[in-house]
């Protein structure tokens, strides 16, 4: 947000907030703890309101909850700002000190978003759009909490600077209690870009086409860093179809089952002319390749830090012993160094962590003793002493304002890339059930007595206009692919819309599915949005 | 090793929040200053004073339900529970007089009598050191077959014969695979019901079922627990004091006679699956994770976990090969 690469707020501030809004998450089931602060927050009074397309056990618990069609939140986030403007509720005083680009948003909200054609486009009532947004702008503190419902879209950074806008809108940013929030889906989410594991971006957040960032990088590791920045997840697969990314190393990760659209993706891994897996299962990717470095249970059976969603950085311990053979990543990645002719030593955890420390000015203040003793702390923490940053951004706040002016962002509506129509009439939208993680390789390990396998989870309208019995095994096609499930029949969803998750991919591998149709400027795919027919097997 | 309740760490200070002043009170004779807002028990922590607790803990609402943290209060009528009585300016407090010595010994040979408090960490000291007799109330009464307390209705209990103790005990509850209700040993303490209720989890999967002598936590008409509303956080085990609720692997271990604490560690680190980040506890012996808490004091956790991070880390370690994929 406004370059710091992070939530602004402290899951502690949500249990002070007065309005929240959950937008395109279900935390209930997805971040159960942040969700015990939701609840501190409900418990005292706060009001939240939940922006879904589907009834889950997060809008349950909401004031309101606003089932807005798959893919229409640019368009619902600039009718909250019409609602606020038109009741004159926006914070003057704090848009023309802190912002800019003012005028031309609210004449664009002004003019292309009445609540009418908002109410059209997302299916949601004039009347709670209207209340949500002048709750949201006369509250005295609010917050905008979102997951993957906002991020995995086509559009996905336009949803995001949708709801920046908002807050820009009312002043609901650089305040405790006040901000803006993305819950991270992985456990160093957060973590992996604070490192700098993004194409443009060295460690803290320091841009790899700023010379003097890379200068200093540069002078530490007696290497050239190339200023251009490199590739995203899914530019390497468009790398990989124009035959430009011939070898690929992956650590950690399953893409032969998390990326969408499964077929494409497999043949992609296996035209490939080396591929190494380094993990510490046998997963699906890994069966595909060619070298396979057995790796320890980052959590558990090593040393090192992780950095959660509201930019804590903890440390993680080593627990119990790994099986025979494998081996800690930083143990693999300095051999491989070695091998490639560049002698790293035997570097410890806590050494490589000091060296971060030295060249990320955000971490100079974290030594592993003081994230022991203070149970983590939040970047920055530029040195020594300094507790931490529980927010950012305050000084926007600041008479005068410090640092750049907020940009106000101009956004246009865009529907899912796959509308549906008469051959693939229902909209399917993927998620995360409460028991399960992701493609299921770390959670399939305990039996939870929870968990009931893959199903396509339909509304009861639907159900009874197919005739679809529940528990039935049903076909579920879309332009990509097929798959067979059990049908469950959900009263949550509404008609026309349908749910999988994939945490079952031996079984249903519902990325086959999915579209990757992706956003070019954050590489995330649509998941949350497929058109598919159901045909009855029988 | 004695273990004092952990006094609170100071809450995290907010912008809006004002200066907190320090409250002067007399403890055993001692002068003791903490700030407003501390309870007695944590006045007697800092003063290094341990005052037994069962139903209390850090990250819940006290119940005042054991009446065993109770001390004297000069110029109070009644003993006064010190995990709720706030500190206030000049008061004069004794934790150890006769009259509390006598209260606390009561309350263990009333539980004792009853329950099997073997799991329960600390209690055989306080016996020793209160001089308890849990069996001067006669032989225990024979066991209540499984499924009979469920059963008990209000207004149906029949006194005892006045040769036995009556007791809880009856078989082990186990229904599903990540953890056992052993009720033979729950002191109605009422803190699963606080962590699954309004104190953390706002799952409300179990009550207080039954009247008096017959009182015991249950699901809705006592349905297993893979039918109830529960979501399987265990954040009721992680309260429990005496092992009423226990991890599956650890009531498999103890009923093996293979629990050994001297051979355990613990270690804290992160969870490995969403990413708010929880602080979790791994209790280890012979390499196998046995336990799995969260620091009581987490900002992030408040000692609370979900299901995946209180269970899901059986691949660790000897890594069995994973059930699904």
């Amino acid at each position: 947000m406004f370059g710091a690469g992070g939530g602004t707020s402290s899951y502690r501030e949500v249990e002070d907030t007065d309005v929240l809004l959950l937008w395109g998450s279900n935390a209930r089931d997805t971040h159960p703890i942040f969700f015990h602060h939701v609840l501190k927050a409900i418990d005292r009074g706060a009001r939240m309101y939940a922006i879904d397309p589907r009834r889950t056990a997060t809008t349950d618990w909401a004031d309101v909850h606003l089932p807005l069609a798959v893919g229409s939140d640019v368009a619902l986030a600039n009718g909250v700002a019409h609602a606020i403007l038109a009741a004159g509720l926006e914070n003057r005083a704090f848009i023309a000190r802190a912002t800019e680009g003012f005028d031309a948003y609210r004449a664009h909200v002004l003019a292309e978003y009445p609540l009418d054609r908002v109410a059209a486009i997302t299916g949601v009532p004039a009347a709670d759009i209207e209340r949500m947004a002048h709750a949201y702008a006369r509250a005295d503190r609010a917050m905008i909490c979102w997951t993957l419902g906002i991020t995995e879209h086509h559009n996905a950074v336009d949803n995001v600077l949708a709801l920046i806008n908002l807050a820009l809108l009312t002043g609901h940013v650089g305040r405790w209690g006040s901000g803006l929030n993305p819950l991270r889906g992985q456990n160093n989410v957060q973590g992996g870009g604070d490192m700098g594991a993004l194409p443009h971006k060295l460690t803290g957040f320091q841009d790899v086409a700023d010379p003097e960032a890379r200068g200093r990088f540069e002078r530490a590791w007696g290497v050239t860093i190339p200023p251009e920045p490199g590739w995203h997840l899914t530019d390497m697969f468009k790398a990989m179809e124009r035959r430009e990314l011939r070898a690929l190393y992956v650590i950690g990760e399953n893409p032969a089952r998390s990326e969408a659209d499964g077929h494409r993706t497999a043949a992609l891994l296996t035209g490939l002319d080396a591929l190494v897996v380094q993990d510490i299962f046998l997963t699906p990717t890994a069966e595909l390749a060619d070298v396979v470095l057995p790796a320890t249970a980052s959590f558990a059976e090593a040393d090192g830090t992780v950095t959660n969603s509201e930019r804590r950085v903890q440390r993680v311990r080593r627990a119990v012993a790994p099986p025979a053979g494998a081996r800690d990543d930083i143990a693999i990645i300095a051999d491989l160094s070695r091998r490639l002719g560049r002698d790293l030593g035997e570097p410890t955890p806590e050494a490589l962590w000091d060296e971060l420390r030295a060249l990320s000015p955000m971490h100079a203040g974290m030594s592993y003793a003081r994230l022991a003793e203070l149970g983590g702390i939040q970047w920055p923490c530029p040195e020594d002493g300094h507790p931490g940053s529980p927010f950012l951004h305050g000084r926007l706040w600041a008479e005068p304002r410090q640092g750049p002016a907020a940009p106000f962002h101009v956004l246009h509506d865009a529907p899912p890339i796959e509308a549906t129509d008469a051959e693939f009439p229902l909209r399917l939208t993927t998620g995360r059930r409460l028991d399960s993680f992701n493609t299921g390789v770390q959670s399939g390990s305990f039996r939870s007595p929870l968990r009931r396998g893959e199903t396509l989870d339909l509304s009861p309208a639907d159900a009874a206009r197919y005739g679809i019995a529940d528990g039935e095994v049903v076909q579920v096609t879309s332009r990509r692919g097929t798959v067979r499930a059990p049908a469950r029949v959900d009263a949550g969803l509404r008609p026309g819309l349908v749910f999988m998750t994939f945490h079952f991919p031996d079984e249903v591998d519902t990325n086959l599915l999915t579209i990757d149709a992706t956003d070019p400027r954050s590489g995330t795919a649509e998941f949350k949005a497929a058109a598919v027919r159901i045909d009855r097997v029988a | 090793m004695i273990r004092l309740p952990i006094y609170p760490a100071a809450p995290p200070r907010r912008p809006t929040d004002g200066p907190v002043r320090d409250v002067a009170l007399t403890i055993d004779g001692a002068a003791v200053q903490v700030p407003e807002g501390a309870t007695l028990l944590d006045a007697c922590a800092a003063a290094g004073i341990e005052v037994p607790t069962l139903c209390f803990a850090a990250n819940l609402t006290p119940v005042n339900a054991c009446r065993i943290c109770v001390v004297e209060l000069e110029g109070a009528r009644t003993l006064v529970p010190s995990c709720s009585r706030k500190v206030e300016a000049g008061m004069v407090v004794r934790t150890d007089s006769p009259r509390v010595r006598t209260a606390r010994k009561l309350v263990l040979e009333l539980l004792g009598s009853s329950v099997d408090l073997s799991a329960a960490p600390n209690v055989a000291r306080w016996i020793e050191r209160y001089d308890a007799h849990p069996a001067r109330f006669g032989p225990a009464a024979a066991p209540a077959a499984a499924g009979a307390r469920d059963a008990a209705a209000p207004g149906h209990h029949h006194g005892g014969d006045g040769a036995t103790a009556a007791t809880v005990a009856q078989p082990a509850k186990v229904d599903n695979d990540l953890f056992v209700r052993d009720y033979g040993k729950c002191i109605l303490c009422y803190k699963c019901v606080e962590a699954c209720g309004d104190d953390a989890q706002h799952t409300y999967a179990i009550a207080v079922a039954g009247r008096g002598f017959d009182a015991r936590i249950s699901t809705e008409l006592a349905t297993p627990l893979p039918d109830s509303a529960c979501v399987f956080c265990g954040n009721c085990v992680n309260a429990c004091p005496t092992g009423a609720l226990v991890f599956t692997r650890e009531f498999e271990l103890r009923r093996d006679g293979q629990w050994d604490e001297a051979r355990q560690q613990e270690t804290t680190t992160v969870c490995p699956y969403c990413g708010v980040g929880c602080a979790i506890t791994l209790r280890t012996q012979d390499n196998q994770v046995v336990r799995v808490t969260s620091p009581l004091d987490s900002s992030v956790t408040s000692g609370n976990l979900c299901v995946k991070g209180r269970f899901g880390w059986q691949y660790v370690g000897d890594r069995p090969p994973p059930e699904t994929k």
